[in-house]
């Protein structure tokens, strides 16, 4: 349920053209073929009762209220199941149809509190609503107790810590079921026992916690009682207003409807007008925003001259003039060259253009980055290679076209729930899977899912199973000839270097682990089997050869001809709500706002004249490289917007070593986190529920971030910038972050058809958006790529040198879990961390047992380069000598254990492959050597 | 500390001459030479001059042929 309402049609719509006359209650309406009378009524402007109907889901035909008389028709047959017909003519409001309904609503009644003045739901009851609808008065059998038998003792479930289960307001409408069936695809709950014992249950005689529930709350919103209700409205009251705005954490970036009592949040309600995620939501988005309101929040800007005194809290005047002049006489005293600053994927874009702006046009150089540089910069590089720009090619919708599925090195149902939900409909409706990773992800087999092909490959191997492909391709005659002879170049070169045996199944199958015969049958059933889709995460491209394996990925879509349609693509998903749009607003060291590199005159001279300022024209430091010249002594200063690079970079100690060595250390952040123990200045940052701005999410999609409270730093953090800027003598001002659009927009010819009032006009928009495509680019590359021809890459497969050795004999592969987000510090601070209190170590029972190891013990998980503690949990999906662990908790700091391997091409790190060691830990060796020591008890003593 | 004893601009150097490795010297240093003027930022890329000036160890032989076609516009 949900307080400010977007209309119900009742049932989902249906593709084509309306081609089908009817009228309702004499109204004429048209329709396409297969549309319900429900929603065909709704068009005419015919509100028909309903329960069991809401328009997300498929029509179920239970409670009987939507009930009309069809001329011609025996009976009275329910609107929600009964399709159009043309020249049908439809009745809703009879007397005979008021009978029924009343009759209908007085067995509800007759088994439901009626304790609405008091209940959580109040004013937002469809139960409550349709007994007014339909004129319900009095209820022959009397309630509750009177009625006789009832259910109005049943329990209330309140195992969840973000909503509660009230059976004794359930009207069994299953609608809670067909959500979890139908939108979230985990098929968690269900109908438990008959006829009157009817009553939803999350699986067999568990609590909501117990069970296979993943808290994405489409069951509250479905619920058309207080059954199932949010712990927040219970708390609260009922919210009196409501703000669209966009989630701030995955790169699905899912629309919502913040739900709000004066400046209190109370609820995140999916917007079903989002673009993203058409009303749907996963635990973080719906429910993790505790953590804006969390009293760690640093709320004033602090100070202190050395990382060995205690902050002092400043005003926002002492803050800005200190790191104004401390970075002016850095530059003096080492050089231009000598400062930087690294922009964050969870700001704003126009956060974000400010930023590489100042780094461009105040510090006069392009030692700039983000923190894309760890995640997607392969994808930025493998992209723009081939295709000409760095984007994923789809909308999210492309999907529900797609005929084959493949998903490499990502795990969608942790990373990207939302998208992973379209992705199961799909599944479930017959599209085949290929599942390319070493881990046996949950997708590989959940309920009426199963992977055609999970192709188990060893870390690190990534382009020797592409490749692998490739050849079968083009060795048994698959190349789509028509496809590659008009839109692609290189081709032959390419065709006679993948061709040859070296990339053979056969040959590499010793190196990849992969059976030969597998690769060679997905293969064929991503080549052949019409619309061919590639999704793909981090397991590709944090590799020593993440940017290869992207050309390699982009080179299987070309050969067959499976991109610039719908249903097929190179999708990226991106980790953060803001990565692409980071990464399109220039904060890469070499390129420009719009993917425009530094030395192309034509687009520095467009920034130079509005600007004002001569920029440079060679690339700046990477993050890496930053690292190395702090180090080395050459790079002095760095501002860290929004990013906690001491937790999640690799290598931890080597970063460290470098943040210690800077002379200036700025952090713009929500907390005092990892980073900001290296800090001289800590600027507060703001909340998504306090931002004005835009993300990005990875389809390209434009959406608002509505401020839905004012800053409670006072500041919005671009305003910090500019002053920043001011106070180093340049003149950066904006009245607005509307007007930094405006100039995003004037400079960058991707975005030339985008501002603020467009996006509150059409919702949001996927660049392009110019003149050439005012409405946006769902799908690229549709007759010819962005750089005109696309390109084949040779692709050589080059092994990692991180090697498994005797004294490192297992391979580390590191990753999320879905209650969990990044370094973890917005939902550590939320009631997420009752789902995962703690990183844990994943690894095969064969590996523990041969280590005296069992389930749950703590051990000691070392590299080359460090070690941690970690408790450890025995689990089949594994592969013998591979283990895994997330890095949410600081106190774990699984980045301890990676190395400073990274991609040739973009110094991303390869945090997919660490040589490690586990043994237990030497406490837990104690303890159970402790029990070793204990007489073993008997039953007689 | 840094897992490996090679300054991380050698480093960096052969991981990138080992991708072209399959192609003639003279097509993959052009194409290595690229690369780095194309992403590196021009300190690292003094560094990697200084080091093959010095003698190059342990530098790809492509990687030392990529130096001395980016020599004249890096120094």
């Amino acid at each position: 349920m949900t307080l400010l309402k977007e209309p119900d049609f009742g049932t989902p719509a249906r593709e084509g053209a309306a081609t089908v006359e009817l009228t309702v209650d004499g109204v004429p309406v048209m329709v396409p073929p297969g549309t319900s009378v429900m929603r065909a009524a709704k068009h005419a402007g015919v509100d028909v009762p309903k329960l069991c109907a809401t328009d997300s889901l498929e029509a179920f035909g239970s409670c009987r209220l939507c009930v009309v008389e069809i001329d011609g028709a025996r009976g009275t047959p329910a609107s929600c199941t009964t399709p159009v017909a043309p020249g049908m003519v439809v009745r809703t409001q009879t007397e005979r149809l008021g009978k029924l309904r009343r009759g209908v609503m007085e067995l509800y009644i007759s088994d439901h509190p009626l304790d609405c003045l008091t209940c959580s739901a109040n004013g937002d009851c469809e139960l409550q609503d349709m007994a007014g609808v339909t004129g319900l008065r009095e209820v022959r059998y009397g309630s509750g107790v009177e009625a006789g038998a009832n259910h109005m003792d049943a329990p209330t479930d309140t195992s969840n810590p973000y909503f509660d289960f009230d059976a004794s307001k359930c009207i069994a409408c299953s609608r809670c079921v067909r959500a979890c069936d139908e939108v979230q695809g985990t098929l968690a709950l269900t109908i438990e026992g008959r006829g009157f014992d009817s009553k939803v249950a999350a699986g067999a005689g568990v609590s909501f916690m117990e069970s296979d529930c993943v808290s994405c709350g489409a069951c509250v919103q479905a619920c058309p009682t207080a059954t199932l209700q949010e712990k927040s409205v219970v708390q609260l009251g009922m919210p009196t207003r409501s703000v669209v705005t966009t989630c701030a954490y995955c790169g699905v970036g899912c629309s919502f409807k913040a739900e709000l009592r004066g400046d209190e949040l109370v609820r995140m309600v999916p917007y079903k007008d989002g673009g993203a995620n058409e009303g749907h939501s996963c635990v973080k988005g719906r429910f993790a925003f505790g953590y804006a309101s969390h009293p760690d929040r640093v709320l004033s800007p602090m100070l202190r001259e050395s990382i060995a005194d205690p902050w002092r809290e400043v005003s926002w005047e002492e803050a800005i003039g200190f790191t104004a002049r401390r970075l002016r006489e850095i530059q003096a005293e080492h050089g231009p060259g000598s400062i930087g600053a690294i922009t964050s994927s969870r700001t704003t874009n126009e956060e974000v253009y400010v930023v590489q702006k100042m780094v461009r046009a105040v510090f006069g150089n392009n030692n700039v980055d983000t923190c894309a540089r760890v995640c997607h910069s392969p994808t930025g590089y493998g992209l723009k290679q081939t295709f000409g720009t760095s984007a994923g090619t789809q909308d999210f919708k492309s999907v529900a076209k797609a005929d084959v599925i493949m998903v490499i090195g990502a795990n969608p149902t942790d990373g990207h729930p939302v998208f992973a939900s379209r992705m199961k409909r799909r599944l479930r409706q017959g599209a085949k899977l290929i599942v390319i990773d070493p881990r046996r992800i949950d997708l590989v087999r959940s309920p009426h899912i199963e992977a055609t092909h999970h192709l188990q490959l060893a870390p690190g191997t990534n382009v020797a199973v592409v490749n692998a492909m490739a050849h079968v391709i083009v060795t048994e005659g698959l190349v789509d000839r028509a496809f590659v002879q008009e839109r692609c170049e290189d081709v032959a070169a390419w065709e006679a270097f993948i061709a040859g045996p070296e990339h053979s199944p056969e040959a590499v199958e010793e190196i990849t682990g992969v059976p030969a015969a597998e690769v060679r049958a997905a293969a064929r059933l991503y080549a052949e089997a019409g619309n061919g889709a590639i999704y793909y995460g981090l397991g590709v491209t944090e590799h020593s050869q993440g940017s290869t394996m992207v050309m390699g990925m982009a080179n299987l879509a070309m050969a067959t001809g499976n991109i610039g349609r719908d249903g097929v693509g190179i999708n990226p998903l991106r980790g953060q709500n803001n990565v692409q749009g980071a990464c399109d607003m220039g904060s890469f060291p070499h390129e420009l706002p719009g993917y425009r590199h530094v030395s192309d005159d034509g687009a520095r001279d467009v920034y130079e004249q509005l600007w004002g300022t001569p920029l440079l024209d060679e690339p700046g430091l990477r993050i890496p490289n930053m690292f190395d010249s702090a180090i080395d002594g050459s790079f002095r200063a760095l501002f860290v917007q929004g990013e906690d690079i001491a937790q999640s970079d690799p290598n931890t100690q080597h970063v460290h070593a470098a943040l210690a060595a800077l002379d200036l250390v700025v952090v713009q952040d929500l907390f005092e986190n990892e980073t900001a123990k290296f800090a001289h200045v800590l600027l507060p940052g703001t909340s998504f529920l306090e931002k004005d701005g835009t993300f990005t999410n990875a389809e390209r999609r434009i959406n608002r971030v509505r401020p839905v409270m004012a800053p409670k730093t006072g500041k919005q953090e671009w305003q910090i910038i500019c002053e920043i800027a001011q106070a180093m003598g340049y003149p950066m001002h904006y009245d607005s972050s509307a007007q930094i659009m405006d100039e995003i927009a004037l400079t960058t010819p991707t975005f030339a058809g985008v501002s603020f009032a467009h996006l509150d006009r059409v919702g949001s928009v996927q660049w392009p958006c110019n003149e050439a495509s005012p409405g946006g680019t769902p799908i690229m590359h549709q007759d010819e790529f962005v750089r005109g021809k696309g390109r084949f890459v040779e692709t050589v497969y080059v092994p990692t040198r991180e090697r498994s050795t005797r004294k490192f004999p297992l391979i580390l592969t590191t990753g999320r879990i879905l209650s969990q987000y990044n370094v973890g510090a917005q939902t550590r601070r939320t009631a997420n961390v009752a789902w995962h209190p703690e990183d844990i170590l994943e690894l095969h029972p064969h590996d523990g047992e041969v280590r005296g190891i069992n389930d749950g013990d703590m051990v000691t998980l070392s590299s080359r380069v460090g070690r941690t503690t970690l408790r450890a949990v025995l689990a089949e999906r594994m592969p013998v000598g591979v283990c895994y662990t997330t890095f949410h908790h600081p106190v774990t700091g699984a980045n301890v254990i990676t190395t400073d391997n990274s991609d040739w091409a973009t110094n991303c790190p390869e945090y997919k492959v660490t040589a490690v060691q586990v043994a237990l830990s030497p406490e837990q060796a104690a303890v159970r050597e402790d029990l070793a020591q204990q007489p073993v008890a008997t039953a007689g003593d | 500390m840094s897992t490996s004893t090679v300054p991380p601009h050698v480093r960096l150097a052969n991981d990138v001459a080992v991708q072209f490795a399959h192609r003639p010297l003279e097509v993959a240093a052009a194409a290595v030479a690229t690369h780095m003027r194309d992403f590196w930022e021009p300190r690292m890329t003094r560094a990697l001059l200084a080091h093959v000036a010095a003698g190059g160890d342990a530098l790809d032989p492509v990687a030392v042929r990529a130096a001395q076609l980016l020599g004249p516009a890096a120094s």
